[in-house]
């Protein structure tokens, strides 16, 4: 997610392909480390939808289909 | 007489010069500031807009049917708490409110509000942003629907680190809280006329 852009692809790979899994681990790394935070949205098994945050590429289902990253959060006024 | 004339002239000029010029000066340099082309990206009026339009898709994408519904109709999404404690048995004096379920009010770029749902008691509100600090177009400001979505992945993800990083307020610092109930009444409503258009299974006798 951007300011004055919204949703932007950053990086599509299939994570069965070692080269494009390595480019997304690069990607997720480099996300997180400029402060950003990484949520994955799912259905649980009674059908709700929520997400799940995720601080390691390993805690990313297999099947996700994507991750979203967005500005950490911080206390308002 | 003549240069004496001449000489005059020539003093005059000079103190006048000396006043003269820095106010010339001073115009001059006004004028080539206002025509000075500034670097940095054009506006585009239409921007906010197709971001937002991007924002509100991806919200669809991830939240269920009803909660989109809320947003579209309402312009917030009400989430539900999963903190709500088990109250002890026998244990007179202790909160009522507690185990009680609770929920949370999500507008954009508003502070979240918890309530009861049961009695409409407003608990708190919650500020909480979610800048980016890299200002890509010149603002730190998510498109609302992505302050909604950031808001509504992040409670539903890790309620207890989102509520723990927000900063905590009574209810009505910011938020009307005449606002607040009113559009919780236009939820009920809202509930109720969903309700009534749902589609019934076979055999259902809908209620006199």
């Amino acid at each position: 997610m951007k300011p004055g852009h919204g949703e932007v692809l950053i990086a599509e790979g299939d994570v069965e392909v070692a080269e494009e899994e390595e480019l997304l681990v690069q990607e997720f790394r480099r996300q997180l480390d400029q402060g950003m935070w990484a949520a994955v949205p799912e259905r649980t098994s009674a059908g709700r939808r929520e997400a799940r945050m995720v601080k390691a590429f390993g805690e990313i289902p297999r099947d996700a289909d994507r991750v979203i990253f967005f500005p950490r959060a911080a206390g308002g006024a | 007489m003549l240069l004496a004339a001449i000489t005059i002239g020539v003093v005059i000029v000079a103190l006048l010069w000396d006043l003269v010029l820095p106010s010339v000066k001073e115009a001059f340099e006004r004028h080539k500031a206002r025509r000075e082309i500034i670097p940095g990206a054009s506006y585009d009026p239409g921007r906010e807009r197709r971001a937002e339009q991007r924002a509100r898709q991806l919200l669809r994408s991830c939240v269920n049917e009803e909660e989109w519904s809320m947003y579209r109709d309402l312009g917030f999404i009400r989430v539900w708490g999963a903190m709500a404690r088990v109250p002890r048995r026998g244990r007179i004096g202790d909160d009522p409110r507690a185990g009680a379920p609770y929920a949370y009010l999500v507008y954009p770029h508003k502070p979240i509000v918890a309530y009861l749902p049961q009695t409409s008691e407003l608990l708190n509100e919650y500020c909480v942003e979610f800048p980016d600090e890299t200002r890509p177009y010149g603002s730190a400001r998510l498109p609302d629907s992505d302050d909604v979505l950031a808001k509504w992945m992040a409670l539903t993800g890790d309620e207890r680190r989102l509520i723990a990083m927000a900063n905590m307020h009574l209810p009505g610092r910011q938020v009307d809280p005449k606002q607040v109930r009113r559009d919780l009444w236009r939820l009920s409503q809202w509930e109720r006329e969903r309700l009534r258009r749902a589609p019934r299974s076979p055999g259902e006798v809908p209620a006199p």
